[in-house]
């Protein structure tokens, strides 16, 4: 499910999100490299969710501990309130039911944060308008038949999403290539998003 | 490669050692509450202790297994030891750089005390007067065999199916003593389709007129009974999609059926052949005995729960299952990988997605190879970083 390509966006962003000495759970978490920046920039232990045996391989030779587990399934082998943050960056919009991974991750981590690719970039939405093809982009490097983005969104549709599951949007980061953008004009010029989300009742 | 080639790059002639306590009022207390000795345990080693012995790591095997783990016995041996394909100089239990050490289990027949030795009271040998042991017991009578080697602390225990059950138990009980633990293709407690077939194996070998109540050993031993117990038992080591890949319906000697009772397929010659070679290596009695102690282990019973079992542990795990397992099924391994999850211990877990049924833990080498690579070089590393041995 996750391709070898995949980014390596965001990790920054997503490091400053997190308090140091916490739990992360990190879903998706590829060869380990943000669970090893976390735990050496922030000291917090983490544990990884992988899919791909080689990934596995390569996690267990960097002393993380990883637990191959098929996100479209959940996240039933982790208990409620087990993690202080629990981590989903660029695979989204790769599961079949993003909501119901969304609210998965809500139960288990107390934060959640979420980075993925602005579908309402202007450049993806100028694509369409002037080529009439799916747009081809640098962050979104795959032709409409071999994409693993079965789900690309917008930061708007995020945001109503997140409404919609009352859950509470505690930090949005937007940036484009790397460089910040006012949440204001994120929706149209930001590559990619980066959300830091609470249970809105736990918010209260 | 030839026997004498794959030699060369190999541990070479290896033999068995032997370990004997118990004779002096420091006989081994079972969890039945008996107490046995003298005790001999027999095992192997490979490779170098080092200095300070923080190299050295425990292969515990499974049922049938024995301690002669790799290399072989003469010169002109033909058959390997059992996980020979994973130790040696350059291989995952690397020879070069670990102390690797192997021992017959309590009331095991390959060189240890079991029912077949002598009672020393008696002057017969046990049989069914042995005691009942457990897998805790045959991880006492390892802890003993550390002791007497000078190893306070293992970098890593080892094992599949009923050595991983081991595994379990040493990083449950004695984590002080275990950096970590590599459990393959085990659980914390056998399902009821386990004991079922090991009962029809039990089943098979009393119901044997040579069996006589375990009291065989003077005369005719009961190799009928055990054939058809190892048949059971091969037959779980497999699955479907291995038996169609292996044998699918192909006759053994014949293009055709010719509607007698003598017709043989191939699945069965490869079980009458298992079965006849086994008799010549195996007890009954200790058959009896190991499945037994197999059907007993229950990490949750014993403490309540999965939880409570490793809640003070402090090593490391990596627990690998195999897809098609439905002896050890990959879900009996996730639960114990959720109670380790639940109480914050490290742990790392791949279900490897292989045809081959239980035996996949013997068979997969290159794909389990890397991830217990990886796994012990960290426990290296963390014994580099902290400097206890």
């Amino acid at each position: 499910m996750i391709p070898e390509n995949r980014p390596h966006v965001a990790y920054d962003e997503i490091i400053k999100l997190v308090e140091p000495q916490s739990t992360v759970l990190d879903l998706g978490c590829g060869d380990g490299e943000l669970l090893q920046r976390l735990w050496q920039e922030r000291g917090c232990r983490g544990r990884g969710v992988e899919i791909d045996e080689g990934h596995i391989r390569t996690c267990i030779g960097k002393g993380i501990s990883v637990f191959q587990g098929d996100l479209d399934q959940g996240l039933a082998d982790h208990e409620t309130h087990a993690y202080e943050y629990v981590i989903l960056n660029q695979t989204l919009q790769m599961v079949h039911r993003p909501d119901r991974l969304l609210r998965e991750m809500i139960r288990v981590g107390r934060n959640v944060i979420i980075g993925f690719p602005n579908f309402g970039y202007y450049l993806n939405r100028l694509q369409l308008l002037f080529r009439g093809r799916m747009p081809v982009t640098g962050t979104l490097p795959y032709q409409w038949y071999e994409t693993p983005n079965i789900h690309l969104c917008t930061l708007r549709d995020f945001r109503n999403l997140c409404a919609d599951l009352n859950i509470h949007v505690k930090t949005e980061a937007a940036s484009h290539k790397g460089k910040p953008i006012s949440p204001v004009a994120a929706n149209l010029f930001a590559t990619e998003v980066c959300f830091l989300l609470v249970d809105s009742l736990k918010s209260i | 490669m030839s026997v004498e080639e794959d030699r060369e790059s190999e541990l070479g002639v290896v033999a068995p050692h032997y370990f004997e306590f118990g004779s002096q009022n420091d006989g081994l207390t079972l969890d039945s509450g008996q107490i046995l000795g003298p005790v001999r345990i027999c095992y192997e080693s490979y490779g170098t202790l080092n200095a300070d012995a923080s190299n050295a790591i425990l292969l515990l095997h499974a049922f049938s297994g024995d301690a002669h783990a790799a290399g072989y016995h003469s010169s002109d041996d033909r058959h390997p030891g059992w996980w020979h394909s994973m130790v040696g100089p350059g291989r995952p239990f690397d020879t070069d750089r670990y102390f690797i050490i192997c021992s017959n289990v309590l009331g095991g027949c390959q060189g240890s005390t079991g029912p077949g030795s002598v009672n020393p009271e008696t002057g017969d040998r046990y049989g069914l007067g042995f005691p009942v042991i457990t897998i805790h017991d045959m991880v006492k009578a390892q802890v003993r065999l550390m002791d007497h080697l000078g190893i306070q602390k293992l970098l890593a225990v080892a094992g599949g199916s009923m050595g991983g059950m081991q595994a379990l138990e040493w990083a449950s009980r004695y984590s002080s003593r275990v950096h970590g633990a590599i459990v393959l293709a085990s659980t914390s407690r056998l399902s009821a389709q386990g004991i079922a077939f090991n009962a029809v194996g039990r089943n098979a070998i009393m119901s044997d007129p040579r069996f006589r109540d375990g009291r065989y050993y003077e005369g005719e031993s009961p190799t009928r009974g055990l054939a058809i117990a190892r048949m059971v038992g091969h037959i779980t080591y497999l699955s479907d999609e291995s038996m169609r890949m292996k044998f699918g319906r192909r006759l053994q000697d014949r293009d055709s059926m010719d509607f007698s009772f003598a017709d043989q397929f191939e699945v069965e010659s490869y079980l009458e052949y298992k079965g006849g070679t086994f008799v010549d290596r195996f007890d009954a009695n200790s058959y009896i005995y190991l499945s037994k102690a197999i059907d007993y282990f229950d990490m949750e019973t014993t403490h309540g729960s999965l939880e409570n079992a490793f809640a003070t542990t402090s090593s490391k795990f990596l627990i690998l299952s195999f897809s098609s397992d439905w002896l050890y099924p990959p879900y009996q391994s996730r639960e114990i990988v959720r109670a380790l999850m639940r109480k914050q211990k490290d742990v790392s877990y791949c279900e490897i997605s292989s045809p081959y049924g239980h035996d996949s833990f013997l068979l997969e080498t290159e794909r389990q190879a890397p991830m217990i690579q990886a796994f012990l070089s960290t426990l290296t590393q963390d014994h580099a970083l902290d400097g206890t041995p």
